[in-house]
């Protein structure tokens, strides 16, 4: 069984062999975090605590088997929200408790690209892009296990970055699909700078990117320019999508890896998808992004990479807590 | 009937077991360590020492707030999640009525006391015999909430770790009508929550939510925001 509740979403979820899914129960906060323009953790926490026993219970419900029948218990360690990941830490605790399970401790960013593993079986050495609301990150893997993070943005999630750049079009939050859209319908883009960063860095930054198009924004409405929103919203996307593809094209070039995966909510993103997609066919590399209730925030995920995890014989104990700023550390 | 009880909901940690009327084991500390570090692993080993397995629990109980969010939140989260999960009734009690209950025989009228900064504080007031609530419990401007005490004219006892902080407003406003609970009957006791929720309504698990007392900064800007009041 995985539980998660690192952000907004509470979810459980029960799967097999750490490929097959049997259930797997979200219940979104979206709609209650709306009228603020973004996550307000108090709210997410508190949201946690009412929804948990029923997602839980709804996700055991189409399991066939007694809850001591489990092999084990994973959930959301880390990194998010300290608030909400105590919520799911404690439940996790308790229900293993309560049916003497083994509990497992599982980083969030692993769960994301163990989400593959419940589409396609993994193939190593493996390059990972977790891009969404909270992370953006390459992560390149040699086998199960073992992660090194070779790039991450130094501001901004790519997720986060999209939903300030919708506030200024005063697009509705969470703000990345109506980009997209939006950016679709565009005819001339508006030309934004590309963020490389220093040469050969696998990092990305996206508050300068944001910034430019605040600037621009403001710089055409004290000219009494009309802008065109979906020619900014096409000219930001172009920008984070041709750096995000060509950084991840150099990393697997230079790490000759066999497989390359996309995961987190912004990996469902169109305009992204269709670039990583083309780019990765002509260069003969298996590129793979996991159907988007698998990308977004989910607990499949969590149980996925805690399956072998439990199979690498890592257990937590009762003293687990809510790690906010966990490190990604391989499972050694 | 074994009965657990967990109270998380300041930053004293209590956690008692009780078999009919007898109070097994308890544990009650101050150590201002996180409760989602501590709390499971005193039930864990608790339970050990009582020799006590899960599946034998009968009763969960739980310290329902108001208090810290944080703190409470884990409390209830443990207690409803095992209480769903051995399929046995869970009850929630005031965390302050657990407070008041340190005075309980007391002549007069019981006031915990839990400090929520500025001046502020989460306070009601209990009949010193019944522990019956006379004045809800509440968010308020502590002084204001001594004003109301001062006009009941009896006297009032005032339980919690944080009276120290507004010792000299209480002395002020109640003169000689106020009594200061012993240092060692400061903290909550989980063994006086299970006394409470022996009494208390069983609760319907999946829709237990703690009792903030409290709405979040966020909606209450958003309430300003569109010109309503705080409510
Ligand atoms: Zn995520």
């Amino acid at each position: 069984m995985g539980i998660e509740t690192s952000c907004d979403e509470t979810a459980a979820s029960v799967i097999k062999n750490g490929t097959e899914i049997i259930s797997n129960v979200v219940a979104s906060q979206i709609e209650s975090h709306k009228r603020f323009g973004g996550v307000v953790p108090e709210i997410a926490s508190r949201h946690h605590v009412e929804q948990i026993t029923l997602v839980i219970e709804e996700a055991l419900q189409q399991v066939d088997m007694a809850p001591a029948e489990l092999s084990a218990v994973a959930v959301t360690e880390g990194p998010g929200l300290v608030g909400a990941l105590l919520i799911g830490v404690n439940a996790a605790k308790a229900f293993a408790f309560a049916h003497q399970l083994p509990i497992i401790g599982v980083h969030h960013i692993a769960g994301h690209i163990y989400a593959n593993r419940l589409a396609q079986e993994m193939e190593f050495p493996l390059l990972a892009l977790v891009i969404s609301g909270g992370h953006t990150e390459l992560v390149y893997m040699k086998e199960h296990g073992h992660f090194e993070v070779i790039g991450e943005t130094r501001d901004d999630a790519a997720g986060e970055a999209y939903d300030k750049v919708a506030r200024t079009l005063n697009l509705p939050y969470p703000g990345g699909p109506h980009i997209d859209r939006l950016a679709h319908e565009s005819i001339n883009p508006v030309d934004f700078p590309r963020v490389w960063l220093e040469e050969g860095t696998y990092d990305f930054s996206f508050s300068g990117l944001k910034s430019s198009v605040l600037n621009f924004m403001h710089n055409s409405a004290q000219r009494g320019e009309q802008v065109k929103p979906e020619d900014v919203a096409a000219g930001f996307q172009n920008s984070v999508v041709e750096v995000v593809t060509s950084k991840t094209l150099r990393a697997a070039e230079q790490f000759k890896v066999r497989q390359v995966i996309a995961a987190g909510g912004v990996a469902a993103n169109k305009g992204l998808r269709a670039s990583l997609e083309r780019e990765f066919a002509e260069k003969g590399v298996p590129f793979f992004i996991p159907p988007l209730k698998l990308c977004t925030d989910n607990a499949a995920m969590i149980a996925a990479a805690g399956t072998v995890m439990f199979e690498k014989g890592i257990r937590g104990n009762m003293a687990m807590n809510g790690r906010p700023g966990m490190e990604m550390d391989s499972w050694i | 009937m074994i009965y657990l009880g967990i109270d998380t909901s300041n930053s004293p940690l209590s956690i008692a077991l009780a078999k009919d009327d007898t109070i097994l084991i308890e544990e009650t500390s101050n150590l201002k360590i996180n409760h989602s570090l501590t709390a499971m692993p005193a039930v864990e080993e608790l339970m050990a020492k009582a020799k006590v397995s899960p599946a034998q629990l009968t009763h969960i109980a739980v310290a329902e707030g108001p208090g810290s969010y944080t703190g409470v939140r884990i409390g209830l989260t443990i207690a409803k999640t095992l209480a769903w999960s051995l399929k046995i009734p869970l009850h929630m009690v005031s965390s302050l009525k657990v407070l008041a209950a340190n005075g309980q025989s007391f002549n007069g009228l019981i006031c915990p006391l839990m400090d929520a900064r500025r001046g502020t504080a989460f306070m009601g007031a209990y009949d010193g015999e019944s522990l019956e609530s006379l004045i809800p419990d509440q968010h308020s401007d502590v002084r204001e909430f001594l004003l109301q005490l001062k006009e009941t004219g009896r006297p009032v006892l005032f339980v919690g770790t944080d009276i120290e902080l507004h010792k000299e407003a209480i002395k002020e406003i109640l003169g000689s009508q106020a009594v200061f609970a012993a240092l060692q009957n400061r903290l909550p006791r989980a063994s006086n929550l299970i006394m409470l929720a022996k009494q208390s309504a069983e609760q319907d698990v999946h829709h237990a939510v703690p009792e903030y007392r409290r709405i979040t900064e966020a909606e209450a800007n958003y309430n300003k925001a569109q010109g309503g009041g705080e409510s």
